[in-house]
Parts: structure tokens; C-alpha cells; sequence
């Protein structure tokens, strides 16, 4: 299973009442077609960093969406249809997330190994790195 | 495997090497990569706080050889930053 980051920019021109249900209906879309939304993040109205359709702010609202990618393809292409939605981007996040936890559990091994044997290097790689330069 | 150790930027400046003369080599405080330090293993794209500071006035991205982060967070950086700009949270360009 693949987990998406989907955000999007709703026009500032619409109403509060219809964010709110475009933001379901979008969510819908999603568990229409088999995929889970597991959150929904509405980060409210924010300054755009550059115009886009000559709107200067916009609201920001990001799906952590769970499926097969079909209903993305089906997400986006509602999206593009929807003049409401000004902007949107789609990430695939679970292959950046297992690499990160990939990292935390090298690092957790090399603490643990750091303590048995080697105590005093390693630790962290601030003091690795002046523990180096004391050596030259 | 060994982890991505910030790399040592003050060697670059001995171009001239020992014959360069009676001058003593400026040696410059070594850079460190605040994600290591901080344990950062994911940049997120969305954090404008955290990527506004790997970007100057003009909206570029810093290089690494000033801000001294890695090369492994540089690359996550760079595709957090450029994600970022997509969707209107970073400028592309400053003015």
C-alpha cells in the first residue's frame, strides 16, 4: 500500500460553508474509489508566495491519503476540473518515510553499539567530529 | 556503513599549498549540518519555517559549501525547498 500527501489551494473567493463541503467532497472522492483518507489537515488561508491566477492568498488544506494510486489519478483529475482548486500537489511519502525510519534505527544500533564498546567516539556526530579534530 | 559526516570546508583553502610563502593558512571554524546535529531524517516540505532559512533574499537555494550541510540532507533539502515552490509556500523568485 502507498501513502500520498495530497495538498491543495482553494481559491479565497469562495465561502467558508463551501471550502468546507468541497473539502468532503473531495475526501469522498478519495473513499469512493477504495483509498483511505487517514487525515486531513486544513491549514487555513495563507499568503501566497508568488500570484497565481492573479490571487495573492489562498486556503491550504493537505489529505494524508492510504491506497493504490488509482484514486489519486481520479483525485487529480477532479481537481484539475474544479476551478476552486488553484494549485495542487501530490507527494508519495511511505518510500521517504521508511528511508527516515531506516536512518533512526542505523542510528539507534550505532548508539547502542557506541556505549558497549566504543564509548567515547561516536556519540554523536558533533562530538565526533571535534573528538577528530583534537586527534589531528 | 558510515553516516554522512558534514564535510570539512576549511581544506579547500590551502589551494597554494606549503610553498605559497611565510602566510599562515586562515583556518575557518568548521561548518557542521544541522540536521545531523539535530537528528532531522525527513525534511518536510511543508515546514516554511525550517526552509526559510536555507533560502536568501533573491529565493535561491543556499549551497552547501556555505551553510555546510551534508550532502545527503542538501539533497533533501533541495527537493523540499523545490516541492515547497510548487505549491506557492516558497518563491521561486525574489525580486
Amino acid at each position: 500500500m502507498r501513502v500520498y500527501e495530497v495538498m491543495f489551494i482553494i481559491s479565497p473567493n469562495t465561502e467558508e460553508s463551501d471550502v468546507e463541503t468541497l473539502i468532503t467532497q473531495l475526501s469522498d472522492v478519495v473513499t469512493n474509489q477504495g483509498g483511505n483518507v487517514a487525515k486531513i489537515d486544513r491549514m487555513g488561508r495563507r499568503r501566497l508566495a508568488y500570484p497565481i491566477q492573479k490571487f495573492t492568498e489562498g486556503y491550504y488544506a493537505v489529505f494524508t491519503v492510504e491506497g493504490t494510486g488509482s484514486e489519486i489519478a481520479e483525485l487529480e483529475r477532479r481537481m484539475r476540473v474544479t476551478d476552486a482548486v488553484i494549485r495542487y500537489i501530490t507527494v508519495r511519502i511511505d518510500q521517504e518515510l521508511k528511508r527516515a525510519d531506516k536512518f533512526k534505527a542505523a542510528r539507534a544500533k550505532r548508539a547502542a553499539a557506541g556505549r558497549t564498546s566504543r564509548s567515547s567516539r561516536s556519540r554523536s556526530h558533533a562530538q565526533a567530529d571535534t573528538a577528530d579534530e583534537e586527534g589531528e | 556503513m558510515s553516516y554522512p559526516r558534514p564535510r570539512d570546508d576549511s581544506r579547500r583553502d590551502d589551494r597554494g599549498g606549503q610553498q605559497g610563502g611565510g602566510q599562515r593558512r586562515f583556518i575557518r571554524a568548521r561548518k557542521s549540518c544541522r540536521f545531523c546535529a539535530e537528528k532531522i531524517d525527513y525534511i518536510d516540505y511543508k515546514d516554511t519555517r525550517l526552509l526559510g532559512a536555507y533560502i536568501p533574499e533573491r529565493g535561491k537555494i543556499l549551497p552547501r559549501r556555505i551553510s555546510g550541510t551534508c550532502q545527503p540532507h542538501q539533497r533533501m533539502l533541495a527537493e523540499a525547498i523545490k516541492r515547497a515552490r510548487n505549491i506557492a509556500l516558497l518563491p521561486f523568485v525574489t525580486a
